[in-house]
């Protein structure tokens, strides 16, 4: 099969909904003539038209709001937010309304939105620029929250979160935009609330979202080495949270380990953490689990400053082998 | 009255539905005193003229969206007040089968997107609708309500900026009653009139006395007039007067007696559209009061409806989150 990287697998899916749907359409800041801040959208307006592929002023409270109202009332909307940061600026329009218009309306809204929005750190564009604040948007009932890690995912998902009926927040990863992977041509579809085991092993079951499942994948591989057999488990969309899958691989491995890149304290890596010692897995549990998230810092802008605020492959690796040191 | 925007004969139907939203406003004033009805409401007595003028020259396949301060908004688009009243009392039957209550009740058949319980939460949502209508090509236009204190939010300046540019078939109708809680709107704007921010965004902005329909309706005409051959945006404010406090808990100390009996007593807009009325001989005062009783016996009638219906089940606690 062709590879192509995460960032045309996003505008692949865009580019087939759009062509499938004449409701859907994207609007955002530069996402016209400019492509977006990191390219997605490059070449779509020439290919689909001013309408559908809509250059915005800088007004991300009205953007999420006109997305929120225009799924209202039948459009598709995808709103392309230039850094997932800047969702803080769009919170009262996705929080307040998006994300209760069906349950506060009595059921007959649907709000059939995508948020789609560049994460976390590695650019060098320090704190107000690479923040990964997806807990904060999976707290609210009402918000699906997607994190997809392989280019193949992120076509799927997109697809998926498109057709969904309810708003979605989509966060792409800035470090996975030029990853490779094989992506087939035609639209398909991955639904949401499925994880997936991305690696199968025996000993641990490390739970990575985003960015950490290459990281956690590049660690099984070093402790493969060593005799250590790492299952890593990617759930691809933290609400809805698949937690069959998970639970199912601890009680193979009898060790969890939760990755993911935002602040540790606070972090959807808490939520994960409780949902297995409150699972039946609990009982199969060989050590404690293990959360490795950001540093309590925000995220500095030296190069070495930076990765050391956020976990690294060696990180996993070294977490890992005290996990089973401590049973061993 | 020769250029009437609406047919002579549906007139009398707007005096009923003023005083449907007054005797409603009333009948929950005095239920909550009663602490039969729960929560917080936040009263459009003394404002009903905007909402039934605004909504008068609609077609049914366009849409509004509201305030904290809507129910003079949802009937006035034709909400079922039983089913508002239903609502209010936190009863299945109500609009929002009782989880919404007050601040939140909606009805897209009606084209009601909603009202908000966030202070100019509702302005870029309107945006939105009218995006819709643009995009497919629909040719509805969308009523936007605020208030005076919702032009201060940063939502209502980027949405005007959004609407203006796109040329967007929205209405954005401030309604200025003075007070954003106790803030006045003296010392919380230096404009005089709040119409003058459209000139910022190169959008007509017109200032009009929100207690007379026919100026009322005059406006809201032009505008839709404007947004309906592409011309996009009007900014109208209506200067009116909520008679009640904030909300129930509202002590009014941030303003005088005096100035309450003026717009009592001297600026009712109900008493200025039925002498209106009268004086037009569109109706004699007993055909007036007639219509009055019956818009107070709706308002009993749905307080009945209120009361009967049932409860929403606990096992509805978790339903609808998600669609």
């Amino acid at each position: 099969m062709r590879e192509i990287t995460y960032l045309e697998a996003v505008r692949e899916a865009l580019t087939q909904a759009m062509e499938a749907d004449a409701d859907v359409f994207l609007f955002g800041e530069d996402i016209g003539i400019y492509g977006g801040a990191f390219g997605v959208t490059r070449g779509m307006q020439e290919q689909l038209g001013k309408e559908r592929v809509r250059d915005t002023p800088i007004s991300e409270s009205a953007l999420a709001g006109a997305a929120a109202g225009s799924a209202l009332t039948g459009m598709r909307p995808v709103l392309e937010l230039q850094f997932s940061d800047f969702i803080t600026i769009a919170l009262d329009q996705l929080v307040n309304q998006a994300a209760k218009m069906r349950y506060m309306f009595g059921g007959k809204a649907k709000v059939p939105m995508v948020v789609r929005t560049p994460s976390g750190s590695g650019t060098g564009a320090a704190a107000q620029h690479s923040q990964s604040l997806e807990a904060w948007v999976a707290h609210v009932p009402g918000l699906k929250v997607v994190q997809p890690s392989t280019p193949y995912d992120a076509k799927g998902l997109l697809k998926a979160a498109i057709e969904d009926d309810n708003p979605v927040i989509f966060y792409e990863h800035k470090l996975l935009y030029k990853t490779k992977g094989e992506v087939p041509e035609e639209p398909y579809s991955i639904p949401l609330g499925k994880a997936e085991v991305k690696r199968k092993g025996t000993d641990v079951t490390v739970i990575a979202t985003g960015i950490m499942v290459p990281k956690a994948l590049q660690a099984a591989e070093i402790l493969a080495k060593k005799e250590i057999e790492v299952e890593v488990v990617d759930p691809r969309t933290l609400v809805p949270l698949d937690e069959e899958t998970m639970i199912q691989s601890v009680k193979k491995t009898g060790r969890a380990c939760v990755v993911y890149e935002a602040v540790k304290r606070g972090g959807y890596g808490a939520e994960i953490a409780s949902m297995i010692a409150e699972s039946e897995a609990f009982d199969y549990l060989d050590a404690p689990i293990v959360r490795l998230g950001g540093k309590e810092v925000p995220i500095p802008y030296n190069p070495q400053l930076e990765k050391a605020a956020v976990p690294q492959e060696e990180d996993i690796v070294q977490a890992i082998e005290q996990m089973v040191a401590k049973v061993i | 009255m020769d250029t009437l925007p609406i047919k002579r004969e549906l007139l009398p139907e707007l005096l009923h539905q003023m005083w449907l939203i007054r005797y409603f406003d009333e009948k929950v004033d005095e239920f909550f005193a009663k602490g039969a009805i729960h929560g917080t409401t936040h009263l459009c007595v003394g404002q009903e003229a905007t909402a039934a003028g605004a909504c008068a020259v609609l077609q049914p396949k366009d849409k509004i969206t509201s305030t904290h301060r809507g129910h003079g908004h949802c009937i006035a688009k034709g909400a079922d007040v039983k089913r508002m009243m239903a609502e209010l009392f936190g009863r299945e039957t109500g609009y929002c089968k009782g989880k919404g209550g007050s601040m939140h009740i909606a009805d897209l058949d009606l084209g009601n997107l909603g009202a908000n319980g966030i202070v100019g939460g509702g302005i870029p949502i309107a945006v939105g609708s009218a995006l819709t209508s643009k995009l497919k090509n629909l040719g509805y236009v969308t009523i936007c309500f605020f208030g005076d204190g919702a032009a201060n939010e940063g939502s209502f300046h980027e949405s005007i900026n959004l609407a203006a540019i796109w040329d967007l078939p929205v209405i954005f109708i401030c309604e200025n009653n003075q007070y954003g809680m106790s803030g006045s709107t003296k010392e919380m704007f230096r404009v005089k009139n709040i119409s003058e921010r459209g000139l910022g965004y190169g959008i007509p902005g017109v200032t009009i006395d929100g207690n007379d329909l026919f100026a009322v309706m005059k406006a809201v005409s032009e505008a839709t007039e404007r947004a309906r051959v592409g011309d996009g945006p009007t900014l109208i404010e209506a200067k009116t007067y909520r008679w009640k406090g904030h909300s129930k808990s509202d002590a009014k100390k941030y303003r005088t007696r005096e100035e309450e009996q003026e717009w009592r007593n001297r600026r009712d807009p109900i008493k200025r559209y039925t002498e209106q009325l009268i004086q037009e001989g569109i109706l004699d005062e007993d055909r007036a009061e007639a219509v009055r009783k019956q818009a107070k016996e709706e308002i009993e009638e749905a307080v009945r409806f209120a009361e009967e219906s049932p409860f929403p089940p606990l096992k509805s606690l978790e339903e609808d989150v998600f669609a």
